[in-house]
């Protein structure tokens, strides 16, 4: 195993599921240029990762962060009860709070940085930017209809606005910590097509300004598949496609990355098969079946053997500690194991 | 409270039908297991609002389990026994709100990691009751006849994608008057073989004038007043952070009145309608979703052997707050988007129909508005087939019916 010293790791996870009808099989391929031919052929690919858990997306993304899978309600503002990545990572390196932040869609991702363990949680966690909630409050009211694309809401769950509270990041702070005014952020704002653009926006400032260590990445516009509308389905695929390979390339040419970071990208899990008579298709991820609950991840960069497939079953539980293998912290009390191929 | 301490005095609150139902099998019910009773009664409550054969459907699963003896009964249902409930379901009331108790239970399933186990048992139960009383082939062999595109003047998506395998691809079609064949079509169906909810069209635009009085039909537009009170009670629960489970159970209980449609002489097409409204996610603001889930409900719940579809642009995608004042503005519209959503939505369509009885001889005709690619599917097609020739759509829709 190659040295933990000045590693980093790029975390990128698609809350929304994409089935493999949509993305790997033959069908799909043309949705996913990016993966496919500039990722795929650097990266170690497990085609069989099953999820065991909750499938819902905030208690999804909380149970790949945690390497456990956690039971809380889907739609409550609550902490995940197993210590995330980011306080394993911190704690045992004892790294400085800003080397650790997360950039995560909605509210409902507002806890997601740091867990309610005791033995870890409250001030071990890492940051966490709510992209569109800054948007919001840097908008005054007749500035609205010009960014309501990057506003768009949960189409799962278009009521859940819990109330915040956690490490999340307020307007002044962004200024502050990415020092980036709030002038240049919604000038630049208003060029983007779709929140998951707003949140890379934010990333890349993260990393130009902070450099974490750990950055973690959750894109959502493929939630809008529960409106029904296969066509913007495949429009959100086609963006996340395309922004994963932004975020690879922008790994390679900043210089505090370049060389020395691992990323690994994921859905959260799938879809619903169409031949589930339960569901309808990609339009949810209700019924449990095998397709909903089996997806992929890639995993690239230094170490990692490039251009393989890993067939074998994995789960996401198995992210952290892997990441705990590369960074060299011990995830101890994650239900995963590390994955061996890429390190 | 248990099953076992179940009274027929408790289905009071039930509608007339749906009450000497239940209460006829009281002694049956009470033997049932918690994790299972509910979710018949769920069934049970709206029986009086039920199409023919989900009426069938539930007389035949009570005759079957009271034919079972105790024994094979507890074999049947071992899977619902053995799942564990906390004790806020068992006190919770249950007889009158079955619909709020699956929604706890299957928090509660997902929460426990006892969802697979649930999943598990559900489906050997259908299966086994299915098995016992297979449904029988319909009077007349089913078709579906699916018209997209409309507006669409420049395709560049490939249509029918998933479908070719299975049936023509015609790229040579006249176009001429052909929604109006196809409404005829469905319409003669209707007048030659009437049958209470047998025959359906639904339009995802403005419906068009068809002459039977036999064919079901709404249209995304004749319920937009419905859509509307829809639209304003859910931007004020917006407003109110209403959580969306207790929105979920305010949409369960919404009542036809509540949305304008009390007038409608057909109760249990109201309801449908209704349904489809509120428990279809989506179908409220986008009209393809409208089309593809009134489609996969009329075929699960109905199983029409005529259905007809035409999908019409949905308005394109916004800011939720927008999407829900639609009926207060004129929506820009997304014609290419929505030509690929439906042609998902006509794959899915020919799946639901497939997974009804006597799908072997059931066909399916898909029809891309006013161009030249058609593609059709059934015992006189063809798989994988292609055509160039020229054909007319009265030439389909005669081999096909």
């Amino acid at each position: 195993m190659a040295s933990t010293r000045g590693r980093k790791a790029v975390v990128v996870t698609f809350g929304g599921g994409a089935r493999d009808e949509e993305t790997f099989m033959p069908d799909g391929q043309e949705n996913i240029p990016h993966l496919l031919t500039a990722l795929m052929p650097r990266a170690t690919f497990f085609s069989q990762i099953v999820n065991k858990g909750i499938l819902g997306h905030y208690v999804a993304t909380a149970s790949l962060a945690t390497g456990a899978y956690e039971t809380f309600n889907n739609f409550a503002a609550v902490p995940p009860d197993r210590p995330t990545v980011f306080e394993y990572f911190r704690k045992d390196l004892k790294r400085p709070a800003l080397d650790a932040w997360v950039v995560a869609p909605s509210n409902g991702f507002n806890r997601i940085g740091e867990s309610g363990n005791r033995a870890y949680g409250r001030g071990w966690g890492a940051g966490v930017i709510l992209p569109k909630r800054i948007l919001a409050a840097a908008l005054s009211s007749s500035e609205g209809p010009a960014y309501e694309h990057l506003l768009r809401d949960n189409y799962e769950t278009p009521l859940y606005a819990p109330e915040l509270g956690g490490n999340q990041v307020e307007l002044h702070q962004m200024a502050e910590v990415l020092r980036l005014s709030v002038a240049d952020f919604t000038a630049h704002a208003r060029v983007l097509a779709s929140p998951d653009e707003l949140s890379v926006y934010i990333a890349r400032q993260l990393m130009r300004q902070l450099a974490p260590s750990l950055l973690w990445i959750t894109l959502h516009d493929i939630d809008i598949a529960h409106s029904g509308t296969y066509s913007l389905y495949l429009d959100a695929i086609q963006r996340t496609d395309r922004l994963c390979g932004e975020i690879w390339n922008n790994i390679q040419s900043e210089p505090e990355y370049a060389g020395k970071t691992n990323m690994f990208i994921l859905p959260d899990f799938g879809r619903d098969s169409d031949d589930d008579a339960g569901g309808n298709g990609f339009q949810h991820h209700r019924t449990g079946d095998a397709l909903s609950r089996t997806t992929w991840l890639m995993a690239l960069g230094p170490g990692v053997r490039e251009n393989t497939v890993v067939d074998r079953p994995a789960e996401p539980t198995d992210l952290v500690p892997t990441l705990g293998s590369l960074l060299g912290f011990d995830a101890r009390l994650s239900q995963g194991k590390p994955l061996q191929e890429v390190l | 409270m248990l099953s076992r301490d179940l009274k027929a005095s408790q289905f009071d609150g039930y509608p007339p039908q749906a009450r000497k139902l239940a209460a006829a099998r009281v002694a049956l019910l009470q033997q049932l297991p918690l994790g299972f009773l509910p979710l018949l009664l769920r069934e049970i409550i709206v029986y009086d609002w039920k199409f023919p054969p989900e009426r069938s459907e539930i007389e035949h699963q009570l005759a079957y389990l009271e034919s079972r003896t105790p024994a094979e009964r507890r074999t049947l249902l071992a899977g619902f026994e053995k799942l564990r409930l906390p004790p806020a379901l068992e006190s919770f009331d249950w007889v009158n709100e079955p619909v709020q108790f699956s929604e706890q239970l299957t928090t509660h399933l997902w929460a426990t990691l006892q969802i697979d186990a649930f999943r598990t048992a559900a489906i050997d139960y259908v299966r086994t009751v299915n098995a016992a009383a297979p449904q029988s082939s319909p009077a007349m062999p089913r078709l579906s006849m699916v018209v997209l595109g409309k507006d669409v003047t420049e395709n560049k998506y490939r249509l029918f994608r998933k479908l070719r395998p299975y049936g023509v691809y015609f790229n040579r079609v006249k176009p001429d008057n052909g929604l109006r064949i196809l409404l005829d079509a469905a319409a003669a169906r209707a007048q030659a073989h009437p049958a209470p909810y047998g025959h359906w069209y639904v339009d995802g635009g403005r419906e068009e004038p068809v002459s039977s009085g036999g064919l079901v039909r709404f249209s995304y537009d004749s319920l937009a007043p419905a859509r509307a009170a829809l639209q304003d009670k859910m931007q004020k629960t917006f407003q109110s952070g209403m959580g969306p489970e207790a929105f979920r159970t305010l949409l369960a209980r919404m009542h036809p009145s509540e949305l304008g449609m009390a007038d409608s002489p057909d109760a249990v097409l109201n309801r449908f309608q209704v349904s489809v409204l509120t428990e279809g996610s989506g179908t409220q603001i986008f009209s393809t979703t409208f089309v593809q889930w009134a489609a996969r409900e009329a075929f699960r719940r109905a199983q029409p052997v005529t259905l007809l579809l035409r999908f019409a642009p949905r308005q394109r995608a916004r800011p939720m707050n927008e999407l829900l004042a639609e009926t207060q503005r004129k929506p820009e519209l997304d014609p290419e988007g929505s030509l690929v959503d439906a042609d998902m939505g006509a794959y899915y369509t020919w799946l639901n129909q497939q997974r009804l009885a006597g799908a072997e001889k059931s066909s399916f005709l898909v029809w891309f508005e006013d161009h030249n690619e058609a593609l059709a599917i059934g015992p006189a097609w063809a798989r994988a087939g292609e055509s160039s020739d020229p054909v007319d759509l009265r030439h389909l829709v005669k081999r096909v019916s």
